[in-house]
């Protein structure tokens, strides 16, 4: 089985997909920075924040909105802003009851979420595009070049490519279950909650330790290399004088922003 | 019914600058292991293959024929002695026998860890220290040699069984071992991947140490099959021999490819 579902890349021959990744990733790095940095309900410069997404995807010849279309996958982390309505102090405009507890909403509140939902919005939108223009192996090799720890390197490079196997793993699991999860004409199928709870709870564990034999298993054909404690890499990167001017290009643009927010 | 005999040993270039003649290129003396939970995985093992052979090695499952292949470059290390090429497998010989055994596991997602696949085959010869250009050279060639040249950007994990199953090949035929180790190269491959795999084994001028429950493939391959059952080699002879002695391998789970099972 092959899961693509998981794989990024978009291949092209566009001014950005041929950027060295390591201006790249510096950008997007920044990028994030700057967008954390933008204060809440700068609401002129989020918009300019995300002009600069979409026509940085409509120049990798994506389309404008491609980074806007997957980034709905990372919706639900949104969420995890959902306190800031009620736990930032200011103007009471509505309340939540939860049986004893009274969740009162403030304004500054709920512009600290909307701003929050914003930045990360914009933010995962342009890690989209980073990956949709730049082959992973591409960014492993930058982040090495940016003298990333090898450790990290090193976890990101088998966390990406056993994600593969795992989910491999993972699908085979639990197309075993549905095989068996079969019911007699006479009585119910399935099971009590807590029994479903068990069957799953085993399953991860399965998933666990299938994973934790793998690993064992790659590292013995790594050490079967030569595999001394040191990933090594053959590909140099070429900075050109046109990753200078699109970095430059760049900074100066998350400048304005910053500035545009402030006055 | 003919055997097979493996026709390219002798003449080939590759193995002449291995050791001296009549030493043997792998040499197992007296070779015990058990697992940490007290399991006797193998028992006073020897095993001796001379320069160009391509030996099988049967077994029922839980014979011991993996942890015997995991002896051969040091992953495992038990009572007994191993040489490869007249070296010691120990502590300090490690990095040099890695480089003389070329060890492809049974899973192809175990031995590719790499995002490509031009990485994966670049990873040995780049690790045991060599050139750039002697790493590109190297790549190229094992590429070659399993028919994958044009596959060097393609994602490992977007490759089919067989495909993976030479590439894994390939990742130790750049690092130009002396030996090569297969364990269960045919297993879960179609039968257009299995006949393309046992025609690369034929050509391939290394010798060879292969184990497998294909025993169509030993008899296609193989000129010499060694029977290994709970932990101790039972038989040790030419292919003709064993693979006609039904009674003898049927006592050990096994199959002659020759005989219908009654």
């Amino acid at each position: 089985m092959h899961v693509n579902l998981f794989d990024p890349y978009q291949s092209g021959k566009s001014i950005i997909h041929s950027m060295d990744p390591r201006a790249k990733l510096v950008v997007t790095i920044l990028f994030i920075l700057s967008n954390a940095f933008l204060p809440d309900g700068a609401w002129l410069a989020f918009l300019f924040s995300w002009g600069m997404v979409l026509f940085a995807g409509g120049l990798a010849g994506l389309g404008p909105f491609y980074p806007l279309k997957r980034s709905f996958i990372a919706l639900p982390f949104f969420l995890a802003g959902i306190s800031a309505i009620f736990a930032v102090p200011g103007r009471a405009i509505g309340f939540l009851d939860m049986g004893p507890w009274r969740l009162v909403a403030t304004d500054t509140g709920i512009l600290r979420f909307a701003s929050i939902v914003a930045r990360s919005w914009i933010s995962v939108q342009m890690a989209i595009l980073l990956t949709a223009t730049t082959q992973f192996p591409d960014i492993v090799h930058a982040l090495r070049h940016l003298k990333v720890p090898q450790i990290l390197v090193s976890i990101i490079v088998f966390m990406y490519r056993y994600l593969f196997v795992l989910i491999d793993e993972a699908v085979r699991l639990l197309r075993a279950r549905q095989a068996r999860s079969a019911q007699s004409t006479s009585g119910t199928g399935g099971g009590s909650i807590r029994w479903r709870a068990r069957v799953t709870g085993n399953m991860a564990g399965q998933l666990f330790l299938r994973s934790y034999e793998r690993s064992e298993r790659v590292y013995a054909a790594m050490l079967s290399r030569g595999y001394q404690g040191q990933l090594l890499t053959l590909n140099p990167h070429e900075w050109h004088l046109k990753d200078w001017l699109l970095s430059c290009l760049a900074i100066l643009l998350l400048f304005l922003f910053q500035w545009i927010a402030r006055i | 019914m003919p055997i097979v005999h493996d026709q390219i040993s002798a003449a080939n270039p590759l193995l002449t600058r291995a050791s001296a003649p009549g030493s043997h290129l792998l040499s197992i003396q007296n070779l015990s292991f058990s697992y940490p939970d007290g399991q006797a995985a193998l028992q006073n093992v020897s095993l001796a293959i001379e320069h160009g052979e391509k030996v099988a090695l049967v077994g029922p499952n839980g014979a011991g024929k993996s942890t015997l292949m995991l002896h051969l470059n040091g992953i495992l290390s038990g009572d007994g002695q191993v040489l490869i090429a007249g070296l010691e497998v120990n502590k300090s010989n490690l990095p040099l026998i890695r480089a003389k055994v070329g060890l492809v596991f049974q899973n192809p997602d175990d031995q590719l860890f790499s995002p490509t696949v031009y990485e994966d085959v670049a990873f040995g010869p780049l690790h045991m220290g060599l050139p750039e250009e002697d790493v590109h050279r190297c790549v190229k060639r094992a590429l070659e040699l399993v028919g994958m040249q044009q596959y060097g950007d393609r994602l490992s994990h977007h490759l089919s069984a067989g495909e993976k199953k030479r590439v894994s090949i390939a990742t130790v035929l750049s690092m130009e071992p002396d030996i090569l180790v297969f364990d269960e190269p045919t297993a879960g491959l179609d039968p257009r991947a299995r006949r393309g795999l046992i025609r690369l084994l034929k050509g391939l001028p290394l010798t060879t140490l292969v184990s497998t429950h294909d025993m169509h493939m030993v008899h296609e391959i193989f000129s010499r099959v060694v029977i290994l059952d709970e932990g101790r080699i039972v038989a040790d002879g030419p292919a003709e021999l064993i693979l006609n002695d039904v009674d003898l391998l049927e006592s050990h789970g096994l199959e002659s490819p020759f005989e219908p099972v009654s």
